[in-house]
């Protein structure tokens, strides 16, 4: 009986929203990234090197926004690198997208030691300003995921350069007989998905903490990407399933389970995405050219 | 003949990529290098000596490859065959977890059995979590990619936070020491070994900083066994042409959804074997970051090798290399994380560089129609 009301208590409910931020921000990315055609697993990497910068601009003057900023860039930067490698010279999305990973992990460990001479954890640095809702306190960041959740699905089926990236992920060759530039909005699609991503790693580093630690997105790139599988490559899909799995790492952290040991529940949004992947809640299809590289005058 | 010129023609080809690669990586190293106000050429010198300086650190090289041959393998297999396995790193950690943990539960078995026992039991522990994306591709039409990510995590889970908080007996992250009949043999216990300990020149091997164990050489057996498969039996032409083209191979007769499994479960054992040779030859134990990414660069290791069983052997033991090396470097004052840099790096320049073949293919096709 405890453990239910626990469950269903209004901090809870409240604390998954702000564990599902770097979630929903990174999911959008990944809808960016993937409705134009472009495999992308390098979200992980993505936010984590976005952590790193947020941390390192918050530290330079001291004001945190500099840290959002620095996160963007450099969550524009592998995104640039992923774009180069896949869309220009057409290689293995998931390849890249796994070298891009282990690219975060070593960049930011050696980028600590050269920038703040520490190994494992940054200074302090300057922090977001929150604003409480029912004395909950939540980052700027978490507001900013829950505004964009409605303009991307606004851009995605209102205007015309969402349709163009629609399109392109769905049946390039069609796109190009009508004059859009496939490859170069693929290029601004996964521009824009490291951006978002990097933004995640923000709220990681100078949203929900204050200093950033080694290895400190922990796998959250992956569970955005199930997020956005779950969703079904649906902004609002995203955020729903985004939901569902902070509130999982909310009830991980803060609720006691008489049989299920809460190492356990973490896992349980993966479990989760196998099933989806697996059809059992109706089939949850990609964009039809996603993960092909497009060369004009084939297909 | 002029078939076997354009196989010999392919080899260089792809030799000469996966040359080039490292060494344009290697140059882009060196602005990293540059970041940390250190010499490139004596940091790159660390390196070298670090890897191949000494006996021992040669030794070391082949210890540190060990797990990077056999994960390689484990992604090369899947991708002859059309998938593409990230799901090394679960399949390691499960491997590695159920051979230690079968390590200590045994305590009265003679070495000869309790040995293979816990390898075979690492090993069925690596393909079972490799061949169920395998077998959800094949039923299901899963996408193998998303679902060993999800996998792997899934083994995180299960292995380093749940298992080893039950099953530890004090603060050490790691499940109960094995017992010494289910270790796998050390280079520097041979000198004192009953029976190697005759050969000549054994007592080579007597340093104790040398860690190199008998993995080494199961990881060789390995790489080629599954050479052998890949290009020497019905199985292995069956993997490789659902790989080339699963409709056209399935028009032939052979059915893609059992490659599918029986290629995802070879490579979850290999990744099994992986984790059982770290667990019972290096870390007498299953321990927490046991796994080291490996799974992951395993990756790099295969495309390095170009996804050839004898080329992933040289991919592994020049990321071993780097690994071996990078220790040295950070003596130099490079950290030694620039390892991971340069790692990625190839990844990119490896991936990149396959258009180059693709710019052949196409010149080729060309003047065939000329």
């Amino acid at each position: 009986m405890d453990t239910i009301k626990q469950m269903l208590s209004l901090s809870l409910i409240l604390a998954s929203f702000r564990f599902a931020t770097p979630l929903i921000l990174a999911a959008l990315g990944g809808i960016f990234s993937e409705r134009s055609g472009v495999i992308n697993i390098a979200l992980e990497g993505m936010m984590l090197f976005g952590a790193f910068a947020a941390a390192y601009g918050s530290s330079i003057n001291g004001n945190p926004w500099t840290g959002v900023l620095f996160a963007i860039i450099a969550g524009l930067m592998f995104g640039a690198i992923h774009a180069l490698v896949c869309v220009i010279f057409k290689a293995d999305q998931i390849v890249v997208g796994t070298g891009i990973n282990i690219f975060a992990t070593g960049l930011t460990i050696f980028l600590l030691q050269v920038l703040f001479n520490v190994k494992g954890t940054s200074p302090m640095v300057a922090r977001l300003p929150f604003m409480r809702v029912f004395d909950v306190r939540f980052s700027v960041t978490t507001y900013i995921a829950i505004i964009l959740v409605p303009v991307v699905w606004y851009f995605f089926f209102k205007t015309s350069w969402g349709l163009r990236i629609r399109s392109i992920g769905e049946h390039p060759a069609a796109a190009d007989t009508l004059g859009i530039k496939v490859n170069r909005w693929r290029f601004i699609s996964v521009l824009i998905s490291g951006a978002l991503a990097g933004l995640a790693g923000a709220h990681l580093s100078i949203g929900d903490g204050s200093a950033f630690v080694r290895e400190m997105s922990a796998g959250r790139g992956f569970i955005a990407l199930a997020a956005m599988i779950f969703g079904k490559w649906h902004p609002v899909g995203a955020f729903g399933a985004a939901m569902l799995f902070g509130y999982a790492e909310a009830v991980a952290v803060r609720v006691s389970f008489p049989f299920i040991p809460s190492e356990l529940i973490s896992a349980i949004p993966y479990i989760l995405t196998i099933v989806v992947l697996a059809g059992f809640f109706g089939k949850s299809t990609p964009p039809a050219a996603d993960g092909e590289p497009y060369t004009k005058g084939e297909n | 003949m002029g078939n076997r010129w354009e196989n010999i023609k392919s080899i260089l080809i792809n030799f000469g990529i996966s040359l080039l690669s490292i060494v344009v990586a290697l140059i882009f190293g060196i602005f990293f290098i540059l970041l940390t106000e250190q010499s490139p050429v004596s940091a790159y010198q660390a390196l070298y000596q670090g890897a191949f300086g000494s006996f021992s650190n040669i030794l070391n090289t082949l210890w540190r490859s060990t797990p990077l041959i056999l994960t390689g393998l484990a992604f090369a297999l899947p991708f002859r065959a059309g998938l593409i396995n990230i799901g090394a790193e679960g399949q390691l950690l499960m491997g590695g977890f159920a051979a230690g943990v079968a390590g200590y539960y045994f305590t009265s078995l003679p070495g000869f059995i309790h040995l293979p026992l816990a390898i075979f039991i690492g090993m069925l522990a690596g393909a079972l979590w490799g061949g169920l994306p395998g077998m959800l591709k094949a039923k299901f039409g899963s996408n193998e990619v998303i679902t060993t990510i999800m996998l792997n995590h899934i083994a995180i889970a299960l292995t380093i936070n749940y298992g080893i908080n039950q099953l530890r007996t004090s603060t050490r992250m790691a499940t109960p020491r094995i017992e010494s009949s289910a270790a796998l043999l050390r280079f520097k216990e041979l000198p004192s070994h009953p029976f190697w300990g005759k050969l000549p020149f054994v007592e080579l091997f007597a340093h104790p900083g040398i860690r190199l164990h008998m993995n080494f050489i199961l990881a060789i057996i390995t790489a080629i066994i599954l050479w052998y498969i890949l290009f020497k039996t019905t199985l292995g032409y069956e993997l490789r042409a659902v790989g080339f083209n699963a409709d056209g191979a399935e028009y032939g007769g052979i059915k893609p959804g059992k490659s599918m499994f029986v290629t995802m479960f070879i490579g979850g054992a290999v990744a099994g074997l992986a984790g059982a040779g770290e667990a019972l030859g290096t870390h007498l134990s299953f321990m927490s970051g046991m796994d080291a990414g490996y799974g992951f660069t395993g990756i790099a290791v295969a495309l390095i090798g170009q996804t050839h069983p004898i080329g992933v052997i040289f991919g592994g033991l020049l990321f071993g290399a780097l690994n071996q090396g990078g220790l040295e470097m950070q003596f130099a004052g490079v950290p030694s994380e620039i390892v991971n840099i340069i790692q990625a790096l190839v990844i990119f320049f490896v991936a990149s560089l396959q258009i180059l073949k693709m710019y052949l293919r196409k010149r080729k096709e060309k003047e065939g129609v000329e």
